[in-house]
């Protein structure tokens, strides 16, 4: 069974189509690599995955279980977002110890004293940041929450749009290392967004190159080292990231 | 050697808060020659305050005091405001982050650079478009007639970054600060870009302060690099001699970078303590 699962998907924004025949599958455990420059449509398939993109034809399926166009609270158990921007998604009057809450709350769940102090353990912030507010915080220790938020119900699948693009490059790395960790860990499933090669490199096993809203080519993460993708964008998009067979 | 066309010594920015005075950036010396100067750092670590001091652009409650900061032999700090503004753009010019946050939204891409240059040049109407379209035209815009007439809403990321160029480059200045002029823009413009920088710094024989946090991207642009960590220069070197930088800061920093043949479990992250007491 494959973690997510598309077929033909196309996705519109009112008259406007944006992705166009999409499919592809993740297997569960991969970590899989969404690529391309802004307007090709890779963020929109993660939030047409998420239920924010609601305007979409084709199927859709995670975990097994085809997804509807209705919000869903199983879904919710079973796949989770983290997005790009750890400034923005953090609701700025709520306590760190509010937003881990709050999916317990609306799922309830008991033992929430419990579950976050050990998310909190597992992403690597210390407890005496349980109950400070997001500008209390660092962009990267913001990352974190941000993190053990989505993983507060336990998902076996995370769907990552950007998320270290907003971190200086030393922060951006304990972020990579975490997030890593976590997946080995916990046996999770990523399908991460990014237009950083090297970071595909480091963190994913195959990525879908796509470009004005298509998949113009799935390559292994291997490619990255010696430059071997077929399709011309792919290469173009590789040397223009400085990809060269001496990095 | 000729004389430098920049001399800042000992330049210090400070900004009060409720704690007292903080410095941001604490004593920096450079000289810079018709060269391409690279300042690397994190967030906060004072790299865009620099280039911002330069030109006398930090505002109160901002302060800004050097032992000397002299461009072609006159010292900045005591020039007039007037003065100054005739320097700014027309001598020493600087190209912003974001073009969608600086150009005018309610006037033409060609207004805007023919206003660029009609502050500091007397030109006549058609000399001043021939510069306009001829400038457009350097920084590879293909129809430059067509764009002039356009406004900023209506061109890409790229073109709208290649049109601050063109507003920058067109007085004709002999150094240009670059602050982060690519981070806003796709990879593949990113290299257009900046190659087109590179080859217009060259050909005019301009002094460059290009500002960046991606270090791979000074290594390729710039002879020299400086790099900064809490408002000071922990290391400053030739481009070609980084991979044998010494600092434990600089070196943590390259070796956090996701590397294109990224074959390490995990990555390095910088341990603070190594420094934070120099």
């Amino acid at each position: 069974m494959s973690a997510i699962s598309l077929k033909d998907l196309d996705i519109s924004y009112g008259k406007a189509k944006v992705v166009e025949g999409v499919s592809f599958d993740v297997a569960e455990g991969e970590s899989f690599a969404l690529v391309g420059e802004s307007g090709s449509g890779k963020s929109t398939v993660l939030k047409a995955i998420a239920g924010l993109a609601p305007d979409w034809t084709g199927e859709m399926a995670v975990l097994g279980r085809s997804r509807g166009h209705r919000p869903d609270r199983g879904f919710a158990r079973r796949c989770q977002m983290v997005f790009q921007d750890p400034y923005g998604s953090l609701h700025p009057r709520k306590t760190v110890d509010t937003v881990l809450s709050e999916p317990l709350q609306v799922h309830g769940l008991g033992n929430r004293d419990a579950r976050v102090e050990e998310m909190l353990r597992a992403v690597g912030l210390d407890r005496r940041f349980r109950f400070r507010y997001p500008h209390q915080l660092s962009g990267g220790q913001r990352q974190r929450v941000a993190i053990a938020r989505a993983l507060m119900l336990e998902p076996k699948v995370m769907l990552l749009d950007e998320p270290t693009s907003a971190l200086d490059v030393s922060v951006q790395a304990e972020i990579l290392n975490l997030l890593k960790r976590l997946r080995a860990e916990q046996g999770l499933t990523y399908l991460m967004v990014t237009h950083n090669l090297p970071v595909v490199g480091f963190m994913c096993d195959r990525m879908a190159v796509m470009n004005r809203g298509r998949v113009v080519e799935i390559a292994p993460a291997t490619a990255l080292h010696d430059g071997s993708f077929a399709d011309p964008y792919s290469r173009a998009l590789y040397a223009a990231s400085g990809g060269t067979a001496h990095d | 050697m000729s004389a430098p066309l920049l001399s800042v010594e000992d330049l210090r920015v400070s900004f009060p808060t409720p704690a007292g005075r903080v410095e941001v950036v604490k004593g920096l010396s450079f000289d810079l020659g018709r060269e391409r100067l690279g300042i690397v750092g994190e967030s906060g670590s004072g790299k865009s305050m620099t280039g911002r001091a330069i030109l006398r652009l930090v505002r109160a409650p901002g302060q800004v005091t050097a032992k000397k900061m002299e461009f072609e032999g006159t010292e900045i700090q005591s020039l007039s405001e007037r003065r100054m503004r005739d320097l700014r753009g027309a001598r020493i010019s600087m190209i912003m982050q974001d073009p969608k946050f600086s150009l005018n939204p309610v006037m033409t891409v060609g207004r805007q650079i023919a206003e660029a240059l009609q502050a500091h040049e007397r030109l006549s109407r058609s000399a001043t478009r021939a510069r306009v379209l001829e400038m457009l035209d350097a920084v590879r815009i293909n129809d430059p007639a067509l764009v002039a007439k356009m406004y900023p809403h209506e061109i890409s990321g790229g073109m709208g970054q290649r049109v601050m160029i063109a507003m920058m480059l067109i007085p004709r200045p002999s150094l240009l600060i670059a602050d982060e002029p690519t981070s806003a823009l796709d990879v593949s413009v990113q290299a257009q870009v900046l190659d087109l920088i590179d080859e217009l710094v060259r050909d005019h024989g301009m002094g460059l302060i290009l500002i960046s946090h991606d270090l791979n991207l000074v290594l390729r642009y710039c002879d020299r690099i400086m790099v900064m960590n809490a408002g000071r220069v922990v290391e400053s070197c030739a481009a070609a001699d980084l991979h044998r930088a010494q600092h434990p800061y600089t070196r943590g920093l390259l070796a956090a970078v996701p590397r294109m043949h990224e074959t390490r479990d995990i990555l390095p992250v910088l341990d603070r303590s190594d420094w934070s007491g120099t």
